[in-house]
């Protein structure tokens, strides 16, 4: 049939609805554009945090030593932590879209762990390896590593909103002993330690590069938002709206382990932020993954700014791990989302 | 034209859907009665290529469901299932705008908006357009869920049990709307449907499934008979013509 519609009741009342949408629409690009705003102050910050003898004006005065410092030190730092901010946030999303729970993300499902058995596989069996090839091998391991949660999922037959994140809390944790049991045997606990807890203070020109990508794969899971909305309301629905639900799940995948894989490789796992960012906005503006996505990355970027920030300067002049202050702060969020889900449902 | 050619689905040994094949005409509602564990849901599914058949075919139009590309399918057929659960958290209209998915790709247009709006009105959601799903009541959210899929904009509209938590008064509706889309636009709507009564004042077809085989199909007046519904249900219903309906008394 080719009508183009159904005649409306009231086809008035249609048109009513667009000045609505309107003001909605300008409202929450003004709340983004606020977001923006107060990232770019928190980046500022970031930039002239530090041990480093490192002032604005310093740096305006053409002084080579603080010139070396801001190119080679914090410009890199404060860069990658918004790239992997926005990425981790968004990851987490996705996955969620893919779990169909909202209390799962990477470091949860197992996708983490694994891509830290990747790194440890390589580092042992090529120690020479390079960055890149590090973060190959993590990847395929976290890939591999959400592939079997995901597989795991589908043999449940009852799904309880807290059944799905205990089950990949527990995968976890299995492909986490086996790491240490290795590192351990191979005398790589130490090293391993870098990769568990995320810390941005290693990060220098010539050591972050790599989280470009996860700011790529960031931008094409914004373009394939639709497809993670029509995914996360199931397969049925999925199907119903002509796409092949295991491709969109394929995609999410991809998209998922290489930013989790990335990021672990270049700064450490950091926790809980890809739960909470995405919860925080949920409540705010719902799922809808094309509006969802910008704030997302927004608000996790700025979250891990603002954490990076209180972690080098509340025990002046040492610093907190990043990955330790965000899983403070996000287990107590964490924490207070899980009791007010249970209240309203209840 | 919906043709169902020997379809059969089985787990494990038990044969849930036995060699089932019929022709649903085009423009009508046709209604698949029959008692729990018929095999109804999941022919239905089959139809709709949500679950892959053990053998047969059928073909809509005569595109056959398993290798016709999804998204072509997806503006010939719109498929909703009992028991929808949405995890993700969507605004009325950006669910119902989801219908279009198929139309447009994910860049809605503004004869997609005419769509959205034309759906929810139809359904009288107009009011709770921006409220979030799940924030609604059982019987708001189904009614959104069938907003949804008519604003997917098929020829043919495939429901499973499309009554459940409605109450009287939005049952009576449902049905009186997908009488209208009939009537008015030539769709084919296709139900699972437990209450014979419905079926029978609102049918032009009735199919009958009894153990997973296709029992009786047929006109309400042939349907809604004692002893061919005795044959469906194993119990005894009566059969009065109220204002020219045929109505099932079986409560006592």
């Amino acid at each position: 049939m080719t009508a183009p519609a159904l005649p409306g009741k009231n086809p008035a009342r249609a048109s009513a609805a667009a000045p609505l949408e309107q003001r909605r629409f300008l409202r929450s690009t003004a709340g983004l554009a606020a977001g923006v705003c107060i990232v770019t102050a928190l980046a500022a910050v970031s930039l002239f945090v530090g041990v480093g003898d490192l002032s604005l004006s310093s740096l305006l005065s053409g002084d080579p030593t603080t010139r070396m410092l801001f190119w080679v030190s914090q410009l890199p730092r404060t860069l990658s932590i918004i790239l992997a901010g926005m990425a981790l946030s968004v990851a987490g999303l996705i996955m969620q879209l893919m779990a169909r729970n909202k209390f799962v993300e990477p470091s949860t499902v197992g996708t983490v762990e694994s891509a830290q058995l990747g790194i440890l596989a390589v580092t042992v069996l090529l120690p020479g390896a390079s960055m890149f090839l590090k973060m190959s091998t993590a990847s395929v391991f976290a890939a591999a590593g959400t592939a079997l949660f995901l597989l795991v999922l589908r043999r449940i037959p009852l799904r309880s909103t807290l059944i799905v994140p205990l089950v990949g809390i527990m995968l976890g944790g299995v492909i986490s002993a086996v790491t240490t049991f290795f590192a351990y045997r191979t005398d790589l606990l130490q090293t391993l330690n870098s990769w568990m807890v995320g810390d941005f203070s290693g990060v220098l020109r010539g050591r972050y590069e790599l989280l470009w990508i996860v700011g790529a794969l960031t931008v094409i899971g914004y373009l394939a938002a639709d497809r993670f909305t029509v995914a996360g309301m199931g397969a049925d629905f999925t199907t119903n709206l002509g796409l092949n639900y295991n491709r969109v799940m394929a995609l999410g995948l991809v998209i998922v382990s290489l930013i989790s894989a990335v990021v672990v490789v270049s700064v450490g796992s950091i926790p809980f932020l890809g739960l909470i960012v995405p919860n925080l906005v949920s409540l705010m503006i719902g799922d809808n993954v094309r509006r969802a996505v910008p704030w997302v990355a927004v608000f996790g970027a700025g979250f891990v700014l603002l954490c990076d920030i209180i972690g080098r300067t509340i025990r002046y002049p040492y610093e907190i791990p990043v990955g330790v202050v965000v899983s403070a702060v996000g287990s107590v969020i964490f924490l207070y989302l899980l009791l007010r889900k249970r209240g309203s449902h209840a | 034209m919906i043709c169902v050619n020997g379809v059969t689905k089985r787990y494990s040994s038990t044969v849930v859907v036995d060699g089932v094949s019929c022709r649903i005409q085009e423009g009508g509602i046709t209604s698949i009665i029959g008692p729990n564990g018929a095999g109804k849901s999941t022919l239905l599914s089959m139809i709709s290529r949500l679950l892959p058949m053990d053998s047969g075919s059928v073909t809509v139009d005569g595109l056959d469901v398993v290798s016709t590309p999804g998204r072509d399918l997806a503006k010939k057929m719109a498929i909703l299932r009992q028991d929808n659960q949405l995890t993700v958290r969507l605004t009325v209209r950006d669910l119902v705008g989801f219908g279009r998915y198929p139309h447009n790709g994910g860049r809605p247009g503004p004869g997609d908006r005419t769509h959205i709006e034309t759906a929810m009105a139809y359904l009288d959601l107009t009011a709770l357009a921006d409220k979030f799903v799940d924030e609604l009541s059982g019987g708001q959210r189904q009614r959104a869920f069938i907003a949804m899929v008519l604003a997917q904009d098929t020829d043919y509209l495939l429901l499973d049990e499309p009554l459940n938590n409605l109450d009287m008064k939005h049952s009576v509706e449902m049905m009186r709307l997908l009488r209208r889309l009939t009537d008015d636009f030539g769709k084919t709507v296709v139900l699972v449907i437990h209450d014979i009564n419905f079926a029978s004042c609102y049918s032009d077809d009735i199919i009958a499934m009894c153990d997973g085989r296709l029992v009786h199909q047929g006109p309400p007046a042939e349907i809604m008979r004692s002893e061919v519904l005795k044959d469906i249900y194993e119990i005894d219903i009566r059969i009065e013509e109220i204002e020219g309906n045929r109505i099932g008394v079986y409560f006592a």
